[in-house]
């Protein structure tokens, strides 16, 4: 089974983070990145599956010359070899589907496993979009993924309740939080990874435009929450939710 | 040949991308696997057996070493990344129990025989068998040319009477990496010796109560007609000594870096503190006197340092270095004797209860400039090599 993982670049969600004065993106020179929380679910469903049924992980990922290091991070979990698609600025979803249907037709996999959606804009879109321009199916929202030779029967978090769906392959699954827990790299295997291969290709390579059809123009941080009060009795809190807060 | 005259010097990168991601896995076991239950090894001055496994299993043990006994070949900044790393666990106890093997197999490496090797090496770096290092006795540490424990060689056997002292991991292992002495006095007359601990003869004393580093067992271990195979001899007979040396040098850059860690640490402890605590209607912070006082602290940590990776650096390159890293190691423990106090004074009273970070740090620190060769005998060393 030949499986397309990716690893998008991300800042990491233990740090704070802060807009940039501009309010077109977020300060990174002090930002410390890492793999998309939710492409790591997917490398190591990734290579669950091939543990099991033997075959090729491949990982691609799109961004600058430093998005190496979160390819590495899925060579050091055990992925075969690597695909870099050199862009100075993170594509849109869009641009990021189209980029990836390319590497499918040149690749063949059987499987594309990717994260839902990556923590850092929180677009929920490459895999759907990805699965129609390809016209396969697709199972996003993955908890749980068996192989049965030409299918995947995948369940699926839906609201209320797991959705089980058998989909031929090759097809396109996204992961959720509750997939598996994946694993750390063991250090034998980062220092292996070294040598394992990187292709790097630009999205012009492809053919592919990335002209953004999404631009953000403006980020702000949340407001600050105002302090809480503690009252006295219910119809206290009635009249506070009523004539303050608003609510009902 | 091309020939660039360069204008501008470029300024040397210690940790390479590469580096980074060992340290991230380093970070991540410590946080998943240790920090969760620290405090309670810490209190129960011991941590669990199978943590040796689970570290060899990541390859936490092996790093640095052959790949032929099952270690990770690496260079000296993929030591010093897990070993900062594992220093945040906030326990110097339980990085001390860990990385006991650190002391004990290096000699093994530089005198044993592959048999050897394959005997004492491979088990400990698979986390199977505990490795510890003996030379300190009752009556001397570092006056190495002075132990007294006593290897006589009876057929193919060395009968070995006496006793070592503050061993790290000494309760727990499996095997010792001991000198003794086989020749006449002075240094001339020492070898080293692998001691199994399930040779008759050798007993291991009661855990031994210690200020700091609850979470390593120490021990003192004895040896009465403890009869050791002569294949257990590393190198040549009478040449242990040179041996024992070499290994403090690694020994010294590794407490330098345990040091740096303490101190830095404390400060970001410091430094968190000093902005959520208040005192007359203002944070900590907020007063000239705690800024300076975090002002110098940082500058010790930054400056000691930077200083230990350039030794580091040089000794990875092959180069002596051993009065630089008597050097390091000693401004290194003043640095974290300074800031960890200083960091129990923003806590003030809080910074001597039990289970603040701070409190185990300042305890932790003070065998630092004792253990591996103490302050004053660092000055001598340097002393002879100005």
């Amino acid at each position: 089974m030949k499986i397309l993982v990716t690893a998008k670049r991300v800042t990491d969600p233990d740090m704070k983070i802060k807009v940039r004065s501009d309010g077109a993106g977020i300060e990174t020179s002090s930002m410390s990145f890492k793999v998309n929380p939710f492409d790591e679910i997917a490398i190591e469903e990734a290579l669950r599956i091939k543990e099991d049924k033997g075959g090729e992980v491949i990982v691609v990922g799109i961004g600058s010359d430093k998005a190496q290091t979160e390819i590495r991070y899925g060579l050091s979990m055990g992925a075969d070899r690597g695909i870099h698609i050199t862009a100075g600025s993170d594509p849109d979803s869009d641009a990021v589907a189209r980029i990836l249907v390319k590497i499918v037709e040149a690749e063949s996999p059987d499987m594309v496993l990717l994260g839902k959606q990556a923590i850092d804009v929180d677009d929920n879109q490459v895999a759907q979009l990805l699965a129609e321009y390809l016209g396969w199916g697709q199972a996003c929202f993955a908890s749980k993924v068996s192989i049965n030779d030409n299918t995947a029967r995948v369940e699926r978090e839906v609201d209320g309740g797991i959705e089980v769906v058998d989909m031929d392959l090759p097809g396109v699954i996204s992961a959720d939080l509750r997939l598996n827990e994946p694993r750390y790299p063991a250090l034998p295997a980062i220092m292996k990874a070294r040598k394992k291969e990187i292709k790097k290709m630009t999205p012009a390579d492809l053919g592919v435009d990335t002209t953004s059809k999404v631009v953000i123009t403006q980020l702000a941080e949340p407001p600050q929450r105002k302090g809480g009060r503690i009252v006295e009795d219910v119809a206290e809190l009635v009249k506070a939710l009523k004539e303050e807060a608003l609510v009902i | 040949m091309s020939f660039e005259f360069k204008t501008t010097c470029e300024y040397q990168k210690y940790f390479t991308p590469s580096h980074d991601l060992v340290r991230k896995s380093a970070r991540q076991f410590v946080k998943k696997e240790i920090l969760p239950y620290i405090e309670e090894w810490e209190e129960a001055c011991e941590f669990p057996k199978e943590m040796y496994k689970k570290a060899a299993d990541i390859g936490l043990l092996g790093i640095g070493y052959p790949e032929e006994y099952g270690g990770t070949p690496a260079d000296i900044f993929y030591r010093l990344a897990v070993s900062e790393e594992l220093m945040r666990s906030g326990s110097g106890g339980f990085c001390a129990g860990l990385g006991s093997h650190n002391i004990a197999i290096p000699p093994i490496l530089s005198m044993g025989t592959d048999e050897q090797k394959k005997r004492f090496v491979a088990p400990v770096l698979d986390g199977e068998k505990i490795a510890a290092l003996g030379i300190t006795e009752p009556g001397g540490g570092s006056d190495v040319a002075n132990i007294q424990t006593m290897a006589v060689r009876d057929g193919d056997h060395y009968v070995v009477n006496g006793c070592k002292t503050f061993i790290t991991s000494g309760c727990r292992a499996d095997q010792l990496t001991c000198a003794v002495r086989t020749g006449a006095e002075g240094a001339h007359g020492i070898s080293m010796l692998v001691i199994e601990a399930d040779t008759p003869g050798y007993s291991v004393s009661e855990k031994l109560k210690k200020t700091g580093w609850w979470a390593s067992d120490t021990a003192e271990i004895y040896f009465d007609d403890c009869r050791v195979p002569v294949e257990n001899l590393l190198g040549e007979e009478n040449q242990g000594f040179y041996g024992i040396m070499a290994n403090f040098q690694y020994e010294r850059l590794m407490l330098a870096v345990m040091a740096n860690m303490t101190a830095r640490l404390a400060m970001e402890e410091a430094m968190r503190y000093s902005k959520e605590r208040k005192a007359f209607g203002k944070p900590l912070a907020g007063f000239q006197v705690t800024r300076h006082k975090l002002v110098d602290m940082a500058t010790l940590v930054e400056v000691s340092t930077e200083f230990t990776y350039r030794v580091a650096a040089k000794i990875g390159a092959g180069e002596d270095q051993i009065k630089e890293v008597s050097m390091a190691k000693n401004f290194a423990c003043m640095a974290s004797d300074r800031v960890t106090y200083d960091a129990v004074q923003i806590f003030g009273g809080y910074g001597y209860m039990r289970g603040y970070l701070v409190e185990r740090l300042a305890r932790d620190n003070r065998i630092l400039s004792i253990g591996g060769g103490a302050t004053e005998i660092m000055k001598e060393i340097i002393s002879k090599l100005m």
